[in-house]
């Protein structure tokens, strides 16, 4: 009797959820105003879902899988899926950022493709990943080192290199527009600020990035270091290696994993590079490239950004975006691809 | 067994008896170490002190410390009030984002991520295969038709999606989703069927075996996730700064940074106070949860 009772209650709910969807999405067709409508719908959703949670049935158990799916599959569908499989699509149109026109082919490639300015954003990307990468792995592999030593007081130190990571690109880079602007200014007298040279503008950005990152890189360096077992370092320094033998015939190889898995974020990571790209430059200064110029520290993500945002060209930001993905793409799949080999070789 | 005893304190012996050489090879070590440590610090050495000064003072001499440390509580105040800042509202308006987006998504990632490791049928396949592909789109690529799909969508049903919590708060659990269901997936697969098994058996429900035994098991991967999204979601600019807008009604810290440095050009004794003000509650964090913020994040990184 309880059981149909409770049978009974559900199916009551479900049908006013249902009822309450309804009600709601008519209001939306209408195009109606009522400023209840969205509240009805979440409502109604929402009694639907408590209706099948309480309803006693066989099937409890795939009705619990759906119910528990449902939350994170429905925000990935709407944040992720949706706008991603928009994206490709209008990159193909002239859409201007709330409706398109025409379906234009690849004629936004094209255009992306013969135009300076993105041309050099490309250019200079690769350069800073790969300055970038150089110098992150080195200072945070050396600074890993350091920090496995036997020094007194390791543990601060390693704080100490990690706080910067801590902090938002945003912050961090408005701090470093002042020193570059103001400090390094007085400690070099007479010298202008670098961030009005196009090359030392994008080495500025380098240096900030750097020395962001390496702290991270360094933890995961200090993980890998940790995890070479003792009594392979014994048997080399019993055998008489020296220090430099040992971190490069015996550490370095047994920690080649870590290598390839920092070597790929740090890679990732500066092509992704945007907050402190737009704090500290924000594309500026401005080089003169074929009699035109452009802006001559635009990232990528930047270039991507003032396109679609600035300049109000949505359709071309939006094809930017969509080679910025497929080169990261490309980049993933790289390194899953080497880290499989490794593990077919172990 | 005795060897190896005898092998262990000879080694205790060695180390503690370090030679000359290697005595000093340390001191240099420890004196590089802490140079490297003033120099990376140096930075935020520049914002304490020059966040003590007018504006003028940080001009003449950006490296002198401060005359009257009184100065501080000046700018800070000034900055605290002001209008494009409005640090306590910025301040709790990034806490409220920041702590209801990570319940949410680790509430909800763990509730999926059990049921896709629990169910070995092709579906689960599918929808997990998707999830750990989705982890390479870049932010970029979707940011653009996020924001027109958000906006129909307002239009549409009448819930406000941009310039507003719940919206923001949504993209957060889509974005951070992906990551956060791979991190589960791996740590409950470690996490042996039976137990689930014998309380399913003692005519447990489903969903009490994930509340009461499953999910207090994840207490330790629940903070790596935490973490990494908390870092992230805590720090982040683009995403709010197209879904709020820059000089919104609503603003993060990051957003309330870049909004007061637009308005306040070159004015840099409000500007680096502002930037005082935005990092201080993550360092002060930091110093409490040090372990565990560093292992959360790299563990994060290495799966």
């Amino acid at each position: 009797m309880n059981a149909k009772l409770k049978k009974a209650l559900s199916i009551a709910v479900i049908i006013l959820g249902v009822v309450a969807v309804i009600v709601a999405l008519i209001m939306d067709f209408a195009r109606s105003e009522n400023p209840m409508r969205g509240t009805l719908l979440i409502i109604g959703m929402v009694m639907v879902l408590t209706g099948f949670y309480f309803m006693p049935s066989k099937n409890h158990k795939k009705i619990i899988d759906i119910l528990f799916l449902f939350p994170l599959l429905f925000a990935f569908t709407v944040t992720v899926l949706i706008p991603f499989v928009f994206g490709v699509f209008y990159s193909l149109t002239d859409w201007n950022g709330i409706k398109f026109e025409n379906f234009v082919g690849f004629q936004n490639y094209i255009t992306m493709f013969t135009s300076n300015d993105y041309m050099y954003s490309v250019l200079i990307t690769f350069i800073f990943s790969l300055i970038n990468i150089v110098l992150v792995n080195v200072i945070a592999f050396s600074l890993a080192l350091l920090c496995t030593s036997k020094v007194k007081g390791k543990n601060y130190y390693r704080a100490a290199f990690f706080v910067p990571n801590l902090i938002g690109g945003i912050v961090l880079g408005y701090v470093w527009q002042f020193i570059f602007n103001k400090v390094f200014t007085v400690i070099v007298p007479d010298s202008l600020s670098m961030l009005t040279d196009p090359n030392l503008a994008l080495l500025a950005i380098i240096i900030v990035s750097s020395w962001q990152y390496s702290g991270y890189i360094m933890m995961i360096y200090v993980t890998g270091l940790q995890g070479v077992p003792k009594d392979v370092l014994e048997a080399s320094a019993v055998d008489g290696a020296d220090k430099l033998t040992t971190l490069f015939r015996i550490k370095m190889p047994l920690i080649a994993n870590t290598f390839t898995v920092c070597i790929f974020l740090t890679l990732i990571n500066s092509f992704k590079q945007f907050d402190l790209n737009l704090a500290i430059t924000n594309g500026a200064p401005s080089r003169i490239l074929n009699g035109v110029s452009i802006y001559s520290t635009e990232l990528l993500a930047l270039n991507i950004y003032k396109t679609a945002i600035t300049k109000n060209q949505y359709a071309l930001g939006q094809t930017k975006a969509v080679v910025f993905f497929i080169i990261l793409a490309i980049i993933s799949l790289t390194q899953v691809a080497i880290s499989k080999k490794r593990e077919v070789e172990m | 067994m005795k060897v190896q005893s005898v092998t262990n304190t000879q080694k205790v012996a060695i180390e503690e008896i370090p030679s000359g050489r290697k005595k000093a090879g340390i001191f240099v070590l420890e004196v590089l170490a802490i140079i490297l440590v003033l120099l990376f610090l140096f930075p935020f050495f520049l914002v304490v002190i020059n966040s003590a000064k007018e504006s003028a003072g940080i001009i003449i001499s950006p490296l002198a410390l401060p005359e009257r440390w009184g100065q501080m509580f000046t700018n800070m105040n000034n900055v605290i009030h002001n209008q494009n800042f409005n640090y306590w509202k910025s301040f709790f308006n990034s806490v409220f984002i920041t702590i209801v987006s990570l319940t949410l998504l680790s509430l909800f990632s763990s509730m999926a991520a059990w049921v896709l490791v629990r169910n070995k049928t092709g579906w689960s396949n599918f929808i997990f295969m998707t999830l750990v592909a989705a982890m390479i789109i870049p932010f970029q690529v979707v940011m653009l038709p996020l924001l027109s799909t958000f906006r129909e969508l307002s239009e549409f049903t009448g819930i406000r999606m941009l310039s507003s919590y719940k919206g923001l708060i949504f993209a957060y659990i889509g974005f951070g989703g992906s990551m956060s269901v791979f991190i589960f997936h791996g740590f409950i697969k470690t996490i042996p069927y039976e137990l689930e098994e014998a309380a399913l058996i003692d005519g447990c429900t489903p969903e009490s075996t994930f509340f009461r035994i499953l999910f207090p098991l994840l207490k330790p991967i629940q903070v790596t996730v935490l973490i990494l999204n908390g870092v992230w979601i805590w720090n982040d600019f683009l995403l709010p700064s197209l879904m709020l807008g820059l000089n919104g009604k609503i603003k993060t810290l990051p957003i309330a940074v870049t909004s007061f440095v637009g308005s306040y050009v070159k004015q840099w004794d409000l500007i680096l106070t502002a930037a005082l003000l935005a990092m201080l509650p993550i360092i002060v964090l930091f110093i409490f949860a040090q372990k565990q913020i560093i292992r959360g994040m790299v563990e994060g990184a290495i799966k």
